[in-house]
């Protein structure tokens, strides 16, 4: 590796100023390392809305844990959207993420993804996952939230004969369940992994107000490290039971006596929507000026960091040089020449002619 | 809820109407500068306003169609521009042989042409800033020429396209070398003019990173020490990897075949050439017969309209093939292009019949002729501002 870099610095020499690998990207376009890429291997279709889309990374991608999710790169009409999924391939194993259709990023990536196509990577990330020490272990999860304990259970069960694992699924109706299959093959081949399929068409919600159905489904839960990934509502309800029998069992056993305290870990998607997108005006915050200040949908952000303060890249002031770019981290703006509402984290825009539609915040 | 979805209709307000107060260098929202450039002082201030709403009108239908097929075309240049120089480059290491040292020449001359034009140029004024690419990024884009991206970035697209054409406050109105107005008060020195400038060409790359340090400012205390040193460091970083590319490590691999000498000449002149054709494609843009200059008062509360006004009668185009065009990297439509700095360059051909024809109907010049017209015209204004004299 050392070596290879050496190689390459002394090749820069010759290609300057670009990078050598910027020349063999010519003919393999996973030779990047400033641009992580991969390259998709293969395309499973899941259900009708869902496929798994397996890829073969390039240098610079640190392998997966079990439930970790990756930011995905993907580009609809010449444009690059990011967007973040859990990977559902086990640790270990060339990464894969399963995609359910439910936007304009994700679409085409269930409907027009071959193999052979580049999708451009941000190394896994998230601390969705498995407990360092050996527990018995309750999933719950609805719809696709079933993607990064996919994984998990991928990695564990078939390799360790004392797993322990409870997984209680919630999808809307059989045909609607992701991995049904493999999760009924799995629960049959290994004793120690219980799977309930709750079917929410027949039965309604899973219900968390009480413990009532939780104590039907898997009586000693409260044993069980817990872990939660679905929908947001879902979410919340599971974390309120989960906070008050807590409460409950601090009461009556107060102390550090409890051997394995009551623990619920949880993932949540991205909520993609920030509030106010839309809207004209909002707070805007300068995130390492630590600085905020409420604007109009008006004026331009350039002129809003300048009035607080900031020190803002500026240029001619007319949207035409890109010498004010800042990136977005969050929150949306609107283009001052056409109206146009835009906006994504990490995104450049330029202040000089954007203005806050909704809070925005900004990496200066 | 993608940025291309969304898109409403061009809201045709000025932009910076709602701004709270002026500020140094903003465009004025309605009215006229105090004085209206000559080739334009037949329009009234509505004229003006409808003639930039329909200018407008003409970036929005390209920002409207703008997409995977652009995207494609920048790529497949970079890929065209990139195989041509490793060819070049690998012809002339054998360059002992008389058509291997031809052959890596012409090649590698093409190469750093298309580098420095239709991809470096372009990328630097933020024309493929939409794609949201990292490498193709007007950012991170660094290019083949001596002075540094970013230096080039601030003296071109903020002070020259800001300011296009008003002496004494556009430098590149001469490069403060050359005498290349009948404003500009003449110097003895000027006598030199056509001197100075046949010198130029084939070094225009160092001519440009002299320029880019802008020294002039710095000795009238309008830049910084500071900022100097930042300069002179990043350009002086720049001309050693420059240097040691074309004049070092490519000669020194041809040794092995006994070919460093040739490979030293032929780097040599691919520079020259490209040097000498980017400075007669920049010259062709602004100096030729019919694109006029600008006073102060001329740019004094201009408005958009009056700034695309300033653009279209300040720049001229060159006519020819296709090829051409790409080679000059569409500066060729270099109207279009003071128009629609941050368009994408393979729309400037499209959008070239409908600014010619809102010329017409605005009674407004649209200058445009063949390479060796208007080179010769740029020329003969050089031999001409040598000598004293306003009205030429």
């Amino acid at each position: 590796m050392i070596r290879l870099r050496k190689l390459a610095r002394a090749a820069s020499v010759l290609t300057t100023p670009l990078a050598p690998e910027d020349v063999l990207a010519l003919f393999n376009p996973v030779f990047s390392a400033r641009q992580l890429r991969g390259v998709v291997t293969r395309v499973v279709p899941e259900t009708a809305d869902s496929a798994t889309i397996h890829f073969r990374p390039g240098r610079g991608w640190k392998a997966h844990k079990a439930g970790q999710w990756a930011r995905i790169g993907v580009e609809l009409d010449g444009v690059r959207h990011w967007r973040s999924y859990s990977l559902s391939a086990p640790a270990g194993q060339d990464p894969a993420i399963t995609v359910s259709d439910v936007g304009a990023v994700s679409g085409v990536l269930v409907r027009q993804t071959k193999p052979g196509d580049v999708l451009f990577l941000a190394p896994p990330q998230g601390d969705f996952v498995l407990p360092e020490h050996p527990r018995p272990l309750l999933m719950l999860t609805a719809g696709s939230g079933i993607t990064p304990v996919m994984s998990m259970v991928r990695t564990l069960v078939p390799h360790r004969p004392d797993a322990d694992v409870v997984l209680i699924h919630s999808a809307r109706t059989p045909q609607d369940s992701i991995f049904h299959e493999e999760l009924s093959e799995l629960a049959d081949q290994f004793p120690n992994f219980r799977v309930t399929h709750w079917y929410t068409g027949e039965r309604g919600r899973l219900d968390f107000g009480s413990t009532a159905q939780l104590e039907e489904l898997c009586p000693d839960w409260r044993q069980r490290a817990a872990y939660a990934c679905g929908p947001e509502g879902f979410l919340d309800d599971a974390e309120a039971l989960w906070s008050s029998e807590a409460a409950a069992h601090e009461k009556a056993a107060p102390g550090p006596f409890a051997a394995d305290p009551i623990s619920l870990i949880i993932e949540r998607f991205n909520t993609s929507l920030v509030g106010g997108a839309g809207h004209d005006g909002g707070l805007v915050t300068f995130e390492a000026s630590d600085r905020e200040v409420e604007a109009d949908g008006g004026t331009p952000l350039l002129d809003v960091g300048e009035d607080a303060g900031v020190l803002m890249p500026s240029g001619c002031r007319m949207g035409i040089c890109h010498s004010c770019l800042l990136p977005l981290r969050s929150g949306q703006v609107r283009d001052l020449r056409t109206g146009e509402v835009h906006g994504e984290p990490g995104q450049l825009i330029q202040t000089c002619v954007s203005a806050a539609a909704g809070p925005v915040n900004l990496d200066i | 809820m993608t940025a291309i979805s969304d898109r409403t209709a061009a809201n045709s307000t000025s932009i910076n109407g709602a701004a709270a107060k002026h500020r140094p260098g903003a465009l004025a929202s309605s009215g006229s500068p105090l004085v209206r450039p000559p080739a334009a002082a037949h329009l009234t201030d509505e004229q003006v306003a409808e003639m930039g709403r329909e200018l407008d009108a003409i970036r929005d239908d390209i920002l409207a169609k703008r997409g995977a097929s652009d995207a494609a075309y920048i790529r497949r240049v970079i890929k065209v521009q990139r195989g041509l120089e490793i060819s070049g480059r690998a012809a002339l290491l054998m360059g002992r042989n008389k058509a291997a040292w031809v052959t890596g020449t012409t090649l590698l001359s093409l190469a750093k042409i298309l580098e420095n034009m239709e991809i470096g140029h372009n990328i630097l004024h933020g024309q493929w800033d939409w794609m949201r690419d990292p490498d193709i990024h007007s950012t991170t884009w660094e290019w083949d020429f001596v002075t540094p991206a970013r230096s080039w970035q601030h003296t071109h697209n903020d002070l020259h396209h800001r300011w296009t054409n008003v002496v004494g406050r556009d430098n590149d109105v001469g490069y403060n070398l050359l005498r290349m107005d009948d404003e500009q008060p003449w110097k003895p020195h000027n006598l030199g003019n056509p001197l100075y400038n046949a010198i130029l060409a084939p070094i225009f790359e160092w001519g440009i990173a002299i320029y880019d340090l802008e020294l002039v400012e710095y000795q009238e205390g309008k830049k910084s020490k500071e900022a100097m040193k930042r300069d002179l460091k990043a350009l002086g970083r720049k001309v050693v990897t420059q240097f040691t590319k074309d004049y070092a490590a490519t000669p020194a691999v041809a040794m092995l075949t006994g070919s460093g000498k040739q490979a030293l000449y032929g780097t040599l002149t691919a520079n020259a050439v490209r040097n000498v054709w980017a400075h007669a494609v920049i010259f062709c843009g602004h100096f030729p017969e019919g694109a006029d200059t600008f006073t102060e008062e001329m740019v004094e509360g201009e408005t958009r309209g009056d700034w695309y006004v300033r653009q279209m009668i300040g720049s001229a185009n060159i006519s020819g093939s296709k090829f051409m065009h790409l080679m000059t990297g569409n500066l060729s439509h270099q109207i279009e292009h003071h128009l629609f700095p941050d368009l994408p360059s393979n729309r400037y051909g499209e959008v070239a019949p409908k600014v010619q024809e809102i010329c017409k109907r605005y009674g407004l010049p649209y200058t445009t002729g063949p390479i060796w017209k208007q080179v010769g015209s740029s020329w003969a204004k050089v031999f001409k501002l040598a000598l004293p004299g306003k009205k030429s």
